[in-house]
């Protein structure tokens, strides 16, 4: 199995690079997804990655895109509700990239 | 509408749920351990007669056979052999597998 | 989906107890994913399927995850059309009160009406 090295510790991941086991997400090793992902973390970013780890805690899953897109805007406000903005922060999609550096799984249904 | 019932009324409920969700007109097909249901004497055999008066009731022979069952078959349950049971599916515009 | 194709009724059955077998996770993923498609979908639980539902489940010692909040993610996903069998409930000791979502009750008879108006039924 594939794994990423942060600090001297190593850490599981599936073949599509998620994290295995999420309990041992951290900022580090978010970080280190993101530049592989080529994605320099911002304020923006973390916001949306954290709103992830919060939905995935009380759902137990990873929304869908037009789920989270809904899901954010009501939360966060209408103008980052949308695929726009969110996918200026993902270019490779918000559900798959920032679910990856949240740490979550896939999202059911994510194509 | 189709109601597909495959377990045995020996071992589960299942073929009582299906039959409290018959309506008139509905078919109901016994297959696989359900086609005992279908046989006299069987203490199943009661309420499969009662849901004949309002819907039809079906049984696979080939599993039937198998059982060493096909000689027992209610009065009133229409034996079907596997074209009859592709006929039933395609003739119903809903099937619900009570599985 | 960009395409505004059929919209069909689609009533997805769950009679199956959330632990002993796979068919209620699968059941809920199947679910999940048939919201990206725009249909009109109803969820009924009958049966020990109503177990799906159950407040407080808590299977951390048998090491398997719990899904039922997912079931709370549902009207997130469009999908508020929740159906549960009163005798089911009533057979088991249950009551709307003991459910970890908003539902709507309906009796045999009832149930056996609302899958006389589906389009598709897929079972689990």
């Amino acid at each position: 199995m594939a794994t990423i090295d942060v600090n001297g510790k190593s850490y599981e991941v599936d073949e599509e690079g998620y994290l295995v086991d999420l309990s041992q997400w951290n900022e580090e090793l978010a970080g280190e997804i993101a530049k592989a992902e080529k994605i320099d973390m911002t304020d923006s970013h973390w916001e949306v990655v954290n709103f992830l780890r919060e939905y995935y805690n009380e759902y137990q899953i990873a929304p869908a895109v037009r789920v989270l897109t809904k899901a954010i805007g009501k939360k966060l406000g209408p103008e980052k509700g949308s695929n726009t903005y969110l996918y200026e922060l993902f270019p490779y999609g918000p559900a798959k990239q920032a679910c990856k550096i949240a740490g979550l799984p896939k999202p059911t249904g994510c194509v | 509408m189709l109601h597909i019932v495959n377990k045995s009324p020996g071992e589960r409920a299942t073929l009582a749920s299906c039959l409290a969700h018959v309506r008139p007109g509905h078919s109901v097909l016994l297959i696989e351990d359900a086609v005992y249901a279908a046989t006299k004497g069987h203490a199943a055999a009661g309420t499969v007669e009662a849901a004949l008066a309002t819907a039809k009731v079906y049984v696979l022979m080939p599993d039937l056979e198998a059982r060493a069952r096909a000689g027992a078959v209610i009065d009133g349950v229409v034996p079907v052999d596997y074209r009859g049971f592709v006929d039933l599916v395609t003739q119903n515009p809903r099937v619900q597998s009570w599985l | 989906m960009e395409e505004t194709g059929i919209v069909k009724k689609f009533l997805f059955v769950n009679r199956k107890a959330p632990y002993g077998s796979v068919y209620a996770l699968e059941g809920l993923e199947v679910v999940l994913i048939s919201a990206a498609f725009d249909q009109d979908v109803s969820l009924a639980f009958l049966d020990d399927g109503v177990y799906q539902l159950a407040k407080g489940q808590n299977p951390k010692a048998i090491e398997t995850k719990n899904f039922s909040p997912t079931y709370r993610a549902l009207e997130g996903y469009d999908i508020e059309k929740l159906y549960v069998e009163r005798e089911s409930l009533q057979a088991r000791g249950l009551g709307e009160e003991d459910l970890l979502v908003d539902v709507q009750v309906l009796g045999a008879a009832e149930m056996a009406a609302l899958m006389d108006e589906m389009d598709v039924m897929i079972s689990f």
